[in-house]
């Protein structure tokens, strides 16, 4: 996936300004900056939920910005979202919520269903839990739910919008494990959006950081870690030069995990 | 002592404010409008267009047509028999004082039948049915469910919009046939009261109404459902800004969906007067 020029304006506000940048197949890129920065605009332009301004997103060679709304959704079959809050459809059960894009597009028998549905929960740990409501669920639940849901769509990229937020932090770590496991099982492209340091070191191969819509750096977690620019450095070290990353280790995490 | 000079440019700030503000309420208020329209049309037409190709929940269609239509009714029946029976008192009373006694029933056959039954079938299922399609939507909006959605590549109008369509097309006239006899109901029995006889009050209602009377209300129901649908719809895909947002775009919808009951019915009554006068 190759990210051109990518402007968006909403009414009179810039919010990404020429963005540039590759994703390849099979790694996990970080997108990280300040709220406010324009990471989850990107990651909806990159999943075809909001349409640049100007600029290309090319996918396999096509050009999703200029593809009709009809086109779209053949691309967003390749994609899966996990959404901040999980967006769970809340008038359904755990399995109606995960069966139900592939009911949409596969007309497969239900004895198969439940099938692709427990082996999705089973895969984010889960299982059992297919006759609850989204209401009966933790914050963890339901983004694990919205992650099954994603996979079960058999997507090749997966768009992760702060998959730890709200999450303290034993289940903020089991989100993290587990989006290095999808990658590693499925082999999925994953984007993840994230302003928690320890979660973008943890996992990611690569990342980025916007800074008020501008694209400042790309690179490896060390190449990242140390750059010279003073808002990155600012951002993963914080304002009086503590290093946030090497912050001694939680031993009551360590031991939850 | 010289005056403060801020007090002199307050009067020119505030023309100047002034008129940017008419400004861009006049230039706001055109574009909103045919954002509007727009928007609602495109939705009306893409649902027909997933609706011919059989693209719709069967399923979905039924539930809406139970939480829009059938739901409806024990407040559209209530309504409808109390007005029947109000109206009832004031003519029955005129009426019987100037010995027109034979033209009562038709009168408030007539008055149910084009232009109360429909109407207030319309309106109670804006406020009820309305109000809580823009609320769903707007809340799943608000949520990311829409969104949710489209990374499904589902449709939120093959989906939301075209079921809900259906649904009110299909239940408005149903509610329409349901408030016509309601009203009736009340007025015959407010009549008796006032001392216009039963078989008096039927004997009207055959002489002066017609099935066309009762068909042309029931194309006006048509229209008020295609109205409420498409308008709740759009609206609650409009929400913005969280709960407060939701209850905007309740609001928004129920007012609009009733202003254009009774600004449409006007047009359709003259259209379908037009059309019975053609035809005769």
């Amino acid at each position: 996936m190759s990210v051109r020029g990518v402007c968006y304006r909403a009414e009179d506000r810039l919010i990404l300004s020429d963005i540039t940048f590759d994703v390849y197949r099979g790694e996990v890129l970080s997108l990280m900056g300040m709220s406010g920065s324009g990471k989850t605009t990107l990651l909806k332009c990159l999943g075809g939920l909001v349409r640049p301004t100007s600029g290309a997103i090319l996918v396999g060679g096509e050009d999703i910005v200029r593809l009709p709304e009809s086109e779209l959704d053949r691309i967003r079959l390749r994609f899966g979202f996990v959404f901040q809050y999980a967006a769970l459809f809340d008038s359904m059960t755990v399995f109606e919520n995960v069966a139900f894009g592939v009911q949409h597009h596969r007309r497969i028998p239900m004895a198969e269903l439940r099938q692709v549905v427990a082996r999705r929960l089973e895969d984010v740990n889960l299982a059992g839990t297919e006759e609850l409501y989204p209401s009966e669920l933790s914050g963890g639940m339901q983004k694990r739910v919205g992650l099954a849901r994603a996979l079960a769509m058999e997507p090749s990229v997966l768009l992760y919008d702060e998959p730890t937020s709200g999450l303290d932090p034993v289940i903020g770590r089991a989100i993290d494990d587990l989006i290095v496991r999808t990658r590693d099982t499925y082999g999925v492209t994953s984007v993840v959006v994230s302003h928690d340091i320890e979660t973008i070191f943890r996992i990611s191969d690569r990342i980025a950081m916007l800074d008020v819509g501008v694209l400042l750096t790309i690179g490896t977690p060390e190449e990242v870690r140390n750059s010279d620019l003073p808002k990155v450095r600012e951002f993963i070290y914080g304002d009086n030069g503590y290093d946030n990353l090497n912050r001694p280790p939680l031993t009551t995490m360590e031991n939850a995990l | 002592m010289t005056p403060p000079r801020r007090l002199s440019i307050i009067p020119v700030m505030t023309a100047r404010a002034w008129h940017t503000q008419q400004r861009r309420l006049g230039h706001g208020a055109a574009i909103s409008t045919l954002l509007f329209v727009g928007d609602t049309w495109r939705l009306v037409f893409q649902s027909a267009g997933f609706i011919a190709r059989g693209k719709v929940s069967l399923a979905e269609t039924v539930r809406h047509m139970a939480q829009l239509g059938v739901d409806s009714l024990p407040i559209t029946i209530a309504t409808a028999a109390s007005t029947g029976a109000v109206l009832a008192f004031y003519t029955a009373g005129v009426f019987v004082r100037f010995g027109a006694t034979v033209f009562v029933g038709g009168t408030l056959a007539l008055s149910f039948l084009l232009e109360l039954g429909p109407v207030l079938a319309g309106v109670m299922v804006a406020a009820r049915g309305g109000a809580a399609i823009a609320a769903e939507i707007g809340t799943m909006v608000v949520t990311e469910q829409v969104d949710a959605l489209r990374s499904l590549a589902v449709s939120p109008v093959r989906y939301l919009v075209a079921p809900r369509l259906l649904a009110c097309v299909l239940m408005l006239p149903v509610c329409g046939l349901v408030a016509d006899f309601a009203g009736i109901g009340g007025s015959i029995i407010m009549s008796a009261t006032s001392g216009v006889p039963v078989s008096s009050f039927f004997e009207s209602v055959r002489s002066m109404a017609t099935e066309t009377d009762l068909i042309k209300g029931l194309v006006k129901t048509l229209w008020f459902g295609l109205t409420i649908a498409a308008v709740a719809c759009r609206q609650g895909l409009r929400t913005e800004r969280g709960a407060a947002g939701v209850g905007r775009a309740t609001t928004s919808s129920v007012v609009l969906c009733v202003v254009l009951i009774f600004i449409s019915d006007f047009f359709l009554a003259q259209i379908l007067m037009g059309a019975s006068v053609a035809a005769k």
